[in-house]
C-alpha cells in the first residue's frame, strides 16, 4: 500500500460543503463527429489536489484542453470561482487564473529560460511583482538558475518539466492544471517533481492533476476521478481510492468486478 | 448504368457537340464563338491543370510554363518561310527547315512538354506542400526569363507574330473533349483512386503501398501534355504573342476558374470556366464606363480583376471545396437524376 | 581598372542591394513562422509604401515627413489585409492560404492600375539625396541613398533585435513563432501577436519599397512583384521562418546577384534571375530548411 507524506492536511471540502473554486458541469466534447467527452461533470475546491485518472484515450487531456479553453464544448458548463469560462479565449482564461501545464512540456526551446518564465507572466492580471515571483521560483528550482540564459531546447526533459511548472507558475494562476508532469522522466526526476508539487499544496496552490503515475497522483491528491471513455466511472477520495486498488483497476479498465 | 447504354450516351454527346462546333459560326455572332472557342482551351488548360493540383494535393503554379513552351514550340514550328526569315532571322538552321502543319506541331509541342514535365517534376514534386508550390513558381519564372532572353528563337520579349490562325471552334471543342475523355478516364480508374489516395492522406496511401512520387508525377506530366496543346491552340488562336502572355496574369486567371469551380471535379473545372469567362466579359465591358441614367459611371480599368479576386477570396472564405466542391456531374448521376424525375408518379420500384 | 577598387565598388553594391532583399525577406519570414502562409501579397507592400510616399509628398510636407507617412500606411495596409483576408481563412490547409495569398496580390496590383494608372511615375527626392561620394577618380562611387539604405536598414533591424529580446511583444512573436498551441496555453493574446506582425513586416516592406523607389527613380503599380520573389528566395536560403535567416539570406542573395552582373561574361547576365531561381530550386531540393534551421519538415 502505497504512503503518504505525513504532512499533508486530511481534506475532503465534498464532504464539508465548501463551495468549490472550479466546477465543471455535464460537459460535453466532440471532435468533429467523435465524441471524446459524454458528460463529465468534476469539482475542485481552494487549495485542493484534484486528481483525474485513467488510461490512454479516456479524455483526461480533452478535459484539460476544454478548462484551458483551448477546444470549445459542445454542452455543459464550466466556471471558474462561480463565473463561466466555456466560451472564453484561452487568452482571458489565463487572465482569470487557470494556468495550463501541458502534456510533453511544450516550453519554448528557442527562448531562454529567463524569457520562458517572463513569458508565463506575460497575461497575469497583476503586473507587480514580477521579479519577485521570479526569484521564488529560482528558489524551488535551482538548476534553473543556473540556465538561466541556456535556451530552453538544450534544458533535459527533467528540466524542462520544471520550468514548464515555473512557466505556469508565473501566471500566479488561482488553479494549476497539470497535464502528466511525470510523463518520460525518469523516476528520480518524477519523485522531485511530485516533491515540488506537495510543496506547492502546502503553499495553498489548487491543483487539478492528470496523471498516469496512480500512486504518485493518489499520493498527493486529495480526491480523485476516474475517466473511461469519456465518462466518471469512480471517484472518491484519495483514501478511499487508495484503499480499493481493485475498483480503481476495475474503473480504468470497465472490467465488471 | 451499363457499358452499352454509357457509350452511345458518350457518343451522342460528342456527336452534338461537334455538330454544334461546325454549324455555329454561322449561326451566331464572330464575338460569341471566339469566346466559346477560348473557353474551351481555357477549359482544357484549367482541368489539366487540375489534374496536376486537385488530385495530387499539390499546388503546383508552373502550370503556365507549360502552356508557354507548347505555344512558342509550335508556334516557331508553324511559321512559313517567309514569317522565319523576317521575324527571327538568327534561328539555327535545322529548326529553320522544319515545317509543320497544325495537329503535328501542336502534337510536338505537347510532347515536348512531356520530356520537360519529367525533368522538372521528378525533383520537385518530391518536395511537400507550399514548398513545390515555390518551386513550381520558380520553373515558371525560369521559362519566362529564357523566353525573353533566347532573342534568336523567341523574339525575346518583342512579339511573336506571324503564327497561323488556325484555331477554330472544332479544333478547340474536339482537344478539349480528347482531354476530358482521356482525364475521365484516368481519373475514375484504379489509377485515379490511387492519386485521390495521395491526396487525400499521404502518410497513409505510402502505408498501403501507393508510391506517391510516380502517382504525383504521371499526373504532373500528363497535365503538361495537355498543357502544350493547349498553348499551342492558344498561339493558333491569338497569331501574336509574347512571353507575358503566359506569365502570371493568365495562371491567376486559371487559378480562379479551377478554385471557384471546384479542385477536386471535372464538372467543377468546367463550370468554373464559364462562369469566370462570362463574368471577366461582362466586367471588362463594364469597366469602359456606363451610364446609369442619373450618373454616369467613369472608366475604371482594373475593376473587373479586382472583382474577380474579391470573389475569389470570398470562395476561399465560405466555400474553399468551390462551387462543385467533391461533386461530379456524371452521365450515371444525370441519367439518375433523370430516371428519378421522370419515374416519379409511378408505383413499384426498380432496384 | 585596379581589381581592388573594383571589388570595393561591387561590395558597396551588394550590400546595398542585400539590404533592400533583407528588409522584405524579414518580413516574409516572419508572417510564415507565426503563421505558416506563404504570403505572396507582401511585396505590394512595397508599392504601398512607395506610392503613399508619392502622395504624401505631393501634399508638400517634406520628403522625410513623407516616407515616415507611406511606411506608416504600409504597416496599415498588412494590417487591414490580415484581418480582412487571411483571419478569415485561418487554420484552412495551406493551398488555401497560398491561393488567398495570390487573390490578395491581385487585387492590390489592380487597384494601383485603378487609381495610379499602369504607367510607372516619377518618383522625386529632395536634393539633399542626389548626393555621390566618388574616391579613387570616380572609381569607388557611394551615393547618398546607398549610405541612407545601409544606415536605415542597420537601424531598423536595430529596433527589431531590441523588439524581439525586451519586448513581452516581441518575445510573444517568436513563441507563437515556434508553437502556436504552447503561445495559447500560455495566455498570449495570438491575434494582437499576429497583428503587430504583420504591420512590421508590413512597415518593412515599405521601408524597402521608399528605398527601392529612391534607387530607381520610379515607382509602379508592378515594383513589388521582382523582389518579393527574391525575397521568397533569400528567405528560403536562409531557413523560411527565421528572421536571422531571412536576414543572412538577403545579402546572400544581393551578393550573389553582384557577382553574377560585375564577374560573370557578359552574356549570362540577362540569365541572372533564372540562376536565382534555379538556385532556389536547388535550395528546396537538398537544404529546404535553409542553412540557418535545423531539419524539422517531413520531406514528402
Amino acid at each position: 500500500m502505497p504512503s503518504r507524506p505525513t504532512n499533508t492536511p486530511e481534506r475532503s471540502p465534498a464532504q464539508s460543503g465548501a463551495k468549490p473554486l472550479l466546477e465543471v458541469s455535464d460537459l460535453r466534447v466532440s471532435y468533429g463527429a467523435v465524441t471524446a467527452i459524454h458528460g463529465v461533470s468534476l469539482s475542485v475546491a481552494a487549495g485542493e489536489v484534484v486528481a483525474l485518472l485513467g488510461a490512454n484515450g479516456a479524455g483526461k487531456s480533452t478535459m484539460l484542453r476544454t478548462i484551458s479553453g483551448l477546444s470549445r464544448p459542445r454542452s455543459g458548463r464550466i466556471s471558474l470561482g462561480g463565473e463561466a469560462i466555456h466560451r472564453l479565449p484561452p487568452a482571458r482564461i489565463v487572465r482569470l487564473g487557470i494556468a495550463h501545464c501541458p502534456e510533453g512540456r511544450r516550453v519554448f526551446g528557442s527562448l531562454s529560460v529567463a524569457e520562458n518564465l517572463r513569458l508565463g507572466a506575460a497575461a497575469r492580471a497583476e503586473r507587480s511583482g514580477m521579479a519577485e515571483d521570479r526569484e521564488r521560483i529560482y528558489a524551488m528550482f535551482p538548476i534553473l538558475r543556473e540556465r538561466m540564459t541556456q535556451s530552453a531546447g538544450t534544458l533535459s526533459g527533467g528540466e524542462q518539466q520544471m520550468l514548464a511548472l515555473g512557466r505556469a507558475l508565473m501566471a500566479r494562476p488561482k488553479v494549476l492544471l497539470l497535464d502528466e508532469p511525470s510523463l518520460g522522466l525518469a523516476p528520480l526526476l518524477v519523485q522531485q517533481i511530485f516533491r515540488t508539487l506537495a510543496e506547492l499544496k502546502a503553499q495553498g496552490v489548487t491543483m487539478l492533476l492528470v496523471e498516469q503515475n496512480i500512486n504518485l497522483a493518489l499520493a498527493l491528491a486529495d480526491r480523485a476521478y476516474v475517466l473511461r471513455t469519456g465518462e466518471v466511472s469512480l471517484a472518491g477520495s484519495a483514501a478511499e481510492l487508495q484503499a480499493d486498488y481493485e475498483k480503481v483497476a476495475a474503473a480504468y479498465l470497465g472490467a465488471r468486478p | 448504368m451499363n457499358g452499352s447504354r454509357r457509350i452511345l450516351l458518350v457518343g451522342v454527346a460528342i456527336a452534338v457537340m461537334a455538330a454544334f462546333s461546325f454549324t455555329a459560326p454561322a449561326m451566331m455572332n464572330d464575338y460569341f464563338v471566339r469566346i466559346i472557342t477560348v473557353m474551351c482551351i481555357n477549359a482544357m488548360l484549367v482541368i489539366s491543370m487540375g489534374l496536376a493540383n486537385g488530385f495530387t494535393g499539390v499546388f503546383s503554379l508552373g502550370h503556365m510554363g507549360f502552356v508557354a513552351v507548347g505555344a512558342y514550340v509550335s508556334g516557331v514550328l508553324a511559321l512559313s518561310d517567309q514569317a522565319k526569315a523576317s521575324y527571327l532571322p538568327d534561328l539555327p538552321g535545322w529548326i529553320a527547315a522544319i515545317h509543320l502543319g497544325y495537329l503535328s506541331s501542336t502534337l510536338v509541342a505537347a510532347l515536348v512538354c512531356v520530356v520537360l514535365a519529367f525533368l522538372v517534376g521528378a525533383p520537385l514534386l518530391r518536395l511537400s506542400g507550399h514548398f513545390v508550390s515555390v518551386a513550381t513558381l520558380g520553373f515558371l519564372i525560369i521559362v519566362n526569363v529564357v523566353l525573353v532572353n533566347a532573342d534568336d528563337y523567341t523574339r525575346g520579349a518583342r512579339t511573336f507574330t506571324g503564327v497561323p490562325l488556325q484555331t477554330n471552334l472544332p479544333w478547340a471543342m474536339g482537344w478539349l473533349l480528347l482531354s476530358l475523355v482521356i482525364l475521365a478516364r484516368v481519373v475514375y480508374s484504379p489509377k485515379g483512386r490511387a492519386w485521390r489516395a495521395v491526396r487525400e492522406d499521404t502518410i497513409a496511401a505510402q502505408a498501403i503501398g501507393i508510391d506517391v512520387l510516380p502517382t504525383r508525377l504521371s499526373a504532373f506530366v500528363i497535365g503538361a501534355f495537355f498543357a502544350g496543346a493547349g498553348g499551342s491552340l492558344y498561339g493558333h488562336y491569338l497569331g501574336s504573342f509574347s512571353p507575358s502572355s503566359f506569365y502570371f496574369a493568365y495562371t491567376f486567371s486559371l487559378i480562379s476558374m479551377l478554385v471557384i469551380g471546384g479542385m477536386q471535379s471535372l464538372t467543377g473545372a468546367l463550370i468554373g470556366v464559364i462562369l469566370v469567362s462570362v463574368l471577366s466579359e461582362l466586367l471588362r465591358n463594364l469597366e469602359r464606363g456606363f451610364d446609369l441614367g442619373f450618373v454616369t459611371v467613369p472608366p475604371l480599368y482594373g475593376a473587373s480583376q479586382i472583382a474577380l479576386g474579391v470573389i475569389f477570396i470570398l470562395i476561399m472564405i465560405f466555400r474553399p471545396s468551390g462551387i462543385m466542391g467533391d461533386l461530379e456531374l456524371s452521365f450515371g448521376r444525370i441519367a439518375a437524376l433523370l430516371h428519378t424525375l421522370l419515374h416519379k408518379g409511378q408505383k413499384g420500384t426498380n432496384t | 581598372m585596379n581589381l581592388g577598387l573594383y571589388i570595393t565598388q561591387q561590395v558597396i553594391n551588394a550590400i546595398a542591394l542585400g539590404s533592400l532583399y533583407a528588409l522584405v525577406a524579414i518580413g516574409l519570414s516572419m508572417i510564415f513562422g507565426i503563421l505558416r502562409m506563404a504570403n505572396f501579397a507582401h511585396g505590394d507592400m512595397m508599392m504601398v509604401g512607395g506610392f503613399g510616399t508619392l502622395v504624401l509628398q505631393a501634399t508638400g510636407i517634406g520628403f522625410g515627413w513623407a516616407a515616415v507617412g507611406g511606411i506608416a500606411i504600409g504597416a496599415l495596409c498588412g494590417v487591414i489585409v490580415e484581418r480582412v483576408a487571411y483571419r478569415p481563412v485561418r487554420g484552412s490547409p495551406e493551398v488555401t492560404l497560398l491561393l488567398t495569398s495570390f487573390a490578395v496580390t491581385y487585387i492590390l496590383e489592380n487597384l494601383g492600375i485603378l487609381i495610379f494608372t499602369s504607367s510607372a511615375h516619377n518618383f522625386p527626392l529632395p536634393d539633399w539625396m542626389d548626393n555621390a561620394f566618388q574616391f579613387s577618380d570616380g572609381q569607388i562611387t557611394f551615393t547618398q541613398i546607398n549610405i541612407l539604405t545601409v544606415v536605415l536598414t542597420a537601424v531598423a533591424l536595430a529596433g527589431l533585435g531590441w523588439f524581439v529580446t525586451r519586448t513581452d511583444l516581441g518575445l510573444g512573436m517568436r513563441a507563437a513563432a515556434e508553437d502556436m498551441g504552447a503561445a495559447h496555453l500560455v495566455g498570449l493574446d495570438v491575434n494582437r501577436l499576429i497583428i503587430v506582425a504583420f504591420a512590421i513586416a508590413s512597415g518593412f516592406a515599405g521601408l524597402g519599397g521608399v528605398l527601392w523607389a529612391a534607387q530607381s527613380g520610379v515607382v509602379s503599380y508592378s515594383m513589388g512583384f521582382t523582389p518579393l520573389l527574391k525575397a521568397f528566395v533569400a528567405a528560403i536560403i536562409g531557413g523560411f521562418g527565421s528572421i536571422a535567416g531571412a536576414l543572412l539570406g538577403g545579402y546572400l542573395l544581393g551578393a550573389l546577384e553582384i557577382l553574377i552582373v560585375a564577374f560573370l561574361p557578359a552574356e549570362v547576365s540577362p540569365y541572372r534571375d533564372a540562376i536565382v531561381f534555379a538556385l532556389l530550386i536547388a535550395f528546396l531540393l537538398f537544404r529546404p530548411n535553409g542553412l540557418l534551421k535545423r531539419a524539422q519538415e517531413v520531406k514528402l
